[in-house]
């Protein structure tokens, strides 16, 4: 890596910014993430030697059929996406530092944008995030923004690593306070909402929820706006093909994961966060946002804009650490979208659920197994399992089949249960080979 | 509309004109400085304020700016003329550009801002 600083410029920046050292400016890193130590072979190897042994790492990757979701979800990309996204004139992953010479990423960014506003019905989207994770911990900061409020309300069935997010964001900032709605069979126990809403700058809830189950959102909206708190909602794009948007039952800012629409698992990125919200809440909306206008001889042009609160303007000030956008994701998201259409979107959130409705049906007649929950869900649900999830699951994973994710370790509560996911790449015979795998693993 | 040498000036280039219900706004060098102004967001009627805390938000085409307030006190009323037309703003900082009133809970506050003669003095040296 260039560095360009001279010992002494180093030592006058510190001196500056009044800092000791520079291991003092970044004590805040936990140590482990510092100058962390790779495991590089003794000896030097040469391109030839390299290349082999990175094939050989490879080689140990397993490619299990896999039955895992909880927050990412494998899916067949059309040919295209992949063909649209590898024209030179995309392939970068940023927005360029001088965006109004780059129409057309800039036209792509705005098409974006426009889908996901038409997927979550909601009247503005930004330009992207980095991930789910990261648009909801920035909808329930700008939620903290607009009420000045700083109590954060939020339903059991959030993904846990979404709330991890958000707690890394106000980690130093002890006045924050996090109210979890309780669950009842997996849900989110609506009664239990007007007393822990009293106070609130927002209800976060997510739907399908963590567990798979579709959360009833009637009159979620109307509590909310009662006790002066903002509704920040999570959904899994592909599922707002069947279920109802964020935007037709209330939601202030709707959040989701854009993996979801086409891009690769990758071992968990890069991925693409929605972004989207009420036309009131837009000035608290973080990020880029890419508008429409006319230049002076009256041609349709596309701009940046709303950047006043952003970052490299107002510094310290800015709505928000993010200036950046995953444009390359959020430009596989739209061909993928595009490609399927509205008609499209709907047929594959059908096949989705009735995946995971075959997947469960056949589980659930397993002896011993059965579902944990009696609600709806989409794509994914909770099975509870004799003995070890956990164990069950490494047995299985010897056969070749990943049966689906322990949920042990994240809500103790549910004992011994896998959550299994079943998304439109799963045919019945694949269904059946699950089926078998966990009969002989029992 | 009050007249340049009526009113009191901030570092931070607020203007108040004092009074039981004192009214607040931005000077015309501020509006100048900042440009075309796009966007103006209000306190509420019946907050409450602290002296040199922000309290108002104006957005140019250039930046966002946080506007403090002058005087403690209490808000009274808004000038919702500015947050329909932000343009006012330019056109007339101290007239129909004025944000909003408040009841000071401590007139003698206004009495360490600048007049006139120092606010044009602290401008000349700021542009230097």
């Amino acid at each position: 890596m260039y560095i360009p600083h001279t010992k002494k410029d180093k030592e006058e920046m510190l001196k500056t910014i009044g800092a000791p050292s520079f291991e003092d400016l970044v004590k805040q890193v936990p140590s482990k993430f510092l100058w962390p130590k790779f495991n590089l072979p003794a000896e030097s190897l040469d391109e030839a030697q390299s290349a082999a042994r990175m094939a050989g790492l490879a080689a140990r990757n397993c490619r299990p059929l896999s039955f895992l979701g909880a927050g990412a979800y494998e899916r067949y990309t059309p040919a295209a996406v992949k063909a649209i996204t590898s024209r030179t004139e995309f392939l970068t992953a940023y927005t360029p530092y001088q965006p109004e010479a780059s129409q057309g990423t800039l036209q792509a960014i705005y098409e974006f944008q426009s889908t996901v506003s038409a997927l979550y019905a909601m009247d503005c989207a930004n330009a992207s995030m980095y991930d789910g994770a990261s648009s909801f911990a920035e909808a329930v900061r700008a939620a903290v923004r607009v009420t000045g409020r700083k109590k954060i309300v939020y339903a059991a069935g959030v993904n846990p690593q979404y709330m991890d997010t958000l707690k890394t964001y106000f980690a130093h900032s002890p006045e924050y306070s996090y109210v979890k709605v309780p669950m009842k069979d997996g849900a989110m126990d609506k009664a239990a909402l007007p007393a822990l809403l009293e106070g609130a700058a927002c209800l976060a809830v997510q739907t399908p929820n963590f567990l798979g189950l579709i959360e009833d959102m009637a009159g979620v909206s109307d509590l909310a706006k009662k006790a002066g708190a903002l509704l920040v909602a999570a959904a899994d794009p592909v599922s707002l093909g069947i279920l109802a948007a964020p935007g037709e039952y209330g939601a202030d800012f709707a959040v989701g994961e854009g993996q979801s629409l086409g891009l690769p698992l990758s071992y968990g990125g890069p991925y693409l966060g929605l972004f989207s919200c009420k036309k009131e809440h837009v000035r608290q909306m973080p990020g880029r946002i890419c508008g429409l206008t006319k230049d002076k001889d009256g041609r349709r042009g596309f701009v940046l804009t709303l950047q006043a609160r952003e970052q490299h303007i107002r510094r310290d000030k800015a709505a928000s650490n993010i200036c950046s956008n995953e444009a390359l994701c959020a430009l596989a998201a739209t061909v993928y979208s595009a490609l399927y259409g509205p008609e499209g979107l709907k047929e594959l959130a059908e096949s989705n659920a009735g995946a995971a409705a075959f997947a469960a049906e056949r589980l659930s007649a397993i002896k011993g197994c059965s579902l944990k929950f009696k609600g709806p869900f989409f794509n994914e649900f909770v099975l509870t399992v004799p003995g070890s999830a956990a164990a069950l699951r490494e047995k299985a994973l010897a056969r070749g089949v990943d049966v689906g994710l322990p949920l042990a370790p994240l809500y103790p509560e549910l004992g011994e249960t896998l959550l299994v996911c079943a998304t439109e790449t799963k045919t019945e015979a694949d269904i059946l080979k699950l089926e078998a795998a966990i009969k002989e693993a029992l | 509309m009050p007249k340049p040498e009526e009113v009191k000036y901030t570092k931070t280039h607020e203007w108040v004109h004092p009074g039981a219900e004192a009214v607040v706004g931005i000077s015309d060098h501020a509006q100048h400085e900042m440009g075309d102004i796009v966007f103006v967001e209000l306190p509420k009627v019946g907050q409450k304020l602290e002296k040199e805390k922000p309290c108002a938000v104006v957005e140019s085409v250039k930046s966002a700016f946080d506007i403090y307030a002058p005087v403690s006190g209490e808000v009274t009323a808004v000038n919702d003329a500015v947050t329909g037309d932000p343009a006012v703003l330019n056109q007339s900082p101290l007239g129909n550009g004025w944000l909003f009133k408040l009841k000071t809970s401590n007139p003698a506050e206004a009495e360490t801002l600048m007049d006139w003669t120092a606010y044009q003095d602290f401008v000349k040296q700021a542009t230097h």
